[in-house]
């Protein structure tokens, strides 16, 4: 335990004396969050999002109203009638249909829920089809609109995580393993899994670390919607960085270069930036993007956070994320374990 | 060698073999070394010195061979009772010498005092500093200080003056005497030769990853080539004249290799030799490599 310790408080005095690594890891994700609130004060986006439950209405039938053809409109399809209307209460989507109620959900708080009733009850006098008056009911929600920022916020800090964990762990093994560190160390009666060990442990504090400090921050200025448990948010962050940390220890198990580990971690990480609905949602998106996306630990944490944050989501809700992140944590670490070698 | 100076050595190497693909770094090599010496092994770059040195600190696994540390085949409580001062090392940034001192010496079960080890390695002056902004000698010193984190009684210095300044290699070299002074033994691989004869009791001088000699340096020194050279220019020389020390014609100068200096520039004398333009040198082990591989040291 001794040599544990030893090993985790010298590489956290390295990265907290390094002040500009320091600076850029606590720079970035805060000038990112605060740029988007500013760019993107409201809901974020234009796109006008539909739910839709129910049977999509045949052809030519009396349901099929033009609306549903009109173009520049995202439909989304849902099982239930909760959740769209949950989504819709807090300015997610701007309007629901249900075709087996014959019925309709617009939220009166909503700039383009407004915009897109006003076309919903016109129709189209184009369309063969008729317009929506007279068939479907009007129904109203009402509940507190999620910012953009609100929705982002658990992306960025994913961001961190996914790169804090990443180089901090890849970058640095790589890097004791090119400048002859690891083979000092291998000199000494110290164990591979005293040695790794130590470096996971020192990577989750210094990440958590940094996240609290950046949400905090930023929450101190743009006060994010916070509808569930903040332990249950801490446990989601914990999973997650031991995951993403457990992934660095996979890339850097043998690679010996710095620039191959950029390019091993650009390979990683960028694919998990745009598919794993850090900036956007991926509701809507072509499926193949959607099952490629639940190959990386990034989406289930987005997906659990969010749903502690936005939706208030308690432990059941989000154990399957959650146990994803441990599964996933668990073959990371067995493959880095198997693959370390000190040179 | 030397085993008869001591019949247990320190250190044992058995018909060492290391092979990186059809490279034979380390082809069969075998030596002792007793305890309390300096022991020096020579050779030009490419010869399996610091292949050797590192199979048998256990950094590498060898291909064959057998490694005894006083008389049991090495373990894995080896490693704490050797010290290592790598050719090449870095180190974790940020910390300070004495950081840097206490993390080295916290991996060990029983650990030698910090402020020994400062004593040991003169390092009161920057213990301080941060490691990173250490001159190449007290950067040395501070290796070496780590090396002794464990208090070994044994310690391998893999060309630890390499790229230090005259004054600070002599500054080493009386660190290391100090160390030798407590009773350590220390395995020294070197690329200078005053700092082999000056240091080593013990040498081995290894090319293409065999052991090409071995023995005591002044005695290996004698034995090649006498207590000196006596350089005549070769028109001083009598013809036809003889003399009992052997002789070789080197660049217009005939060399004698002398055991005994005094006697041979007598006999010189009265061999009707012509002293002007004479010259007397102590061969050097670069000589004696020079002599045994036909290429000069690098």
């Amino acid at each position: 335990m001794k040599k544990f310790w030893a090993v985790f408080v010298a590489r956290n005095l390295e990265f907290f004396r390094d002040r500009s690594t320091l600076i850029f890891n606590l720079a970035f994700p805060i000038i990112l969050i605060l740029g988007f609130a500013y760019a993107f004060p409201g809901g974020g986006g234009t796109t006008f999002k539909i739910g839709l439950v129910g049977d999509r209405p045949a052809a030519g039938s009396v349901e099929d109203v033009a609306f549903l053809h009109y173009k520049h409109l995202q439909f989304l399809p849902y099982a239930g009638l909760a959740t769209p209307l949950d989504r819709l209460a807090h300015d997610q989507i701007d309007m629901v249909i249900d075709f087996s109620k014959r019925e309709y959900y617009v939220n009166e708080a909503s700039s383009n829920g407004y915009v897109l009733e006003k076309m919903f009850a016109a129709g189209d006098s184009s369309a063969a089809a008729p317009a929506s008056g007279g068939i479907f009911s009007r129904n109203t929600v009402s509940g507190t609109p999620i910012r953009y920022v609100d929705w982002l916020v658990p992306g960025v800090l994913g961001i961190n995580i996914l790169f804090g964990s990443l180089s901090g762990v890849g970058f640095v093994i790589v890097r004791y393993r090119r400048n002859g560190v690891l083979k000092r160390f291998k000199a000494t009666p110290l164990s591979a899994f005293q040695f790794v060990s130590a470096q996971v442990l020192s990577r989750f504090f210094i990440v958590a670390f940094l996240s609290t400090v950046i949400f905090a921050g930023t929450d101190s200025v743009l006060h994010f919607r916070m509808a569930g448990s903040w332990a249950l948010l801490a446990l989601v962050n914990a999973l997650a960085i031991l995951c993403m940390i457990s992934l660095g220890l996979v890339f850097s198990s043998r690679i010996k270069s710095e620039e191959a580990a950029g390019g091993i971690m650009n390979l990683i990480t960028w694919p998990m930036m745009i598919l794993s609905g850090v900036f956007f949602s991926l509701e809507g998106t072509p499926q193949a993007m959607q099952i490629a996306s639940r190959a990386f630990p990034i989406t289930y944490y987005i997906e659990a956070s969010r749903a502690v944050m936005l939706d208030g989501a308690g432990l059941a809700r989000i154990a399957g994320d959650l146990g994803v992140l441990a599964a996933m944590t668990l073959v990371f670490l067995a493959a880095a374990a198997a693959l370390f070698k000190w040179e | 060698m030397n085993d008869s100076v001591d019949p247990t050595p320190i250190l044992e190497v058995r018909d060492l073999h290391k092979a990186y693909g059809k490279v034979k770094a380390v082809d069969g090599i075998s030596f002792a070394v007793r305890e309390g010496s300096c022991f020096g092994i020579l050779g030009p770059n490419g010869a399996g010195k610091t292949t050797a040195i590192e199979v048998i600190e256990t950094i590498h696994e060898p291909d064959s061979g057998t490694i005894l540390y006083r008389g049991e085949v090495v373990g894995r409580s080896f490693k704490e009772n050797i010290g290592i001062q790598f050719q090449d090392t870095s180190l974790q940034e940020f910390l300070t010498v004495r950081e840097t001192l206490e993390l080295f010496s916290k991996l060990y079960p029983k650990p030698r005092p910090i402020d020994e080890i400062i004593a040991a390695c003169s390092l009161e002056e920057f213990i301080d500093r941060d490691n990173r902004k250490l001159s190449g000698g007290q950067r040395q010193r501070m290796l070496l200080g780590i090396a002794l984190a464990n208090d070994p009684d044994l310690l391998f210095l893999d060309e630890p003056t390499t790229g230090l300044d005259p004054h600070a290699r002599r500054n080493f070299w009386r660190l290391v005497e100090g160390i030798k002074a407590q009773g350590k033994t220390v395995i020294l691989t070197t690329h200078y030769m005053d700092e082999a004869e000056y240091l080593c009791d013990d040498i081995i001088v290894m090319d293409h990853g065999r052991i090409i000699e071995s023995g005591r340096p002044r005695e290996l020194l004698l034995k090649h080539f006498g207590e000196a050279v006596i350089r005549v220019p070769e028109a001083a020389v009598p013809a036809g004249a003889s003399f009992s020390c052997p002789s070789e014609l080197e660049d217009g100068f005939v060399a004698f290799n002398c055991a005994d200096t005094d006697a041979s520039l007598r006999e010189l004398v009265a061999g009707g030799v012509d002293l002007a333009g004479i010259s007397v040198e102590r061969r050097n082990l670069d000589d004696l490599f020079l002599k045994l591989t036909g290429s000069g040291l690098d």
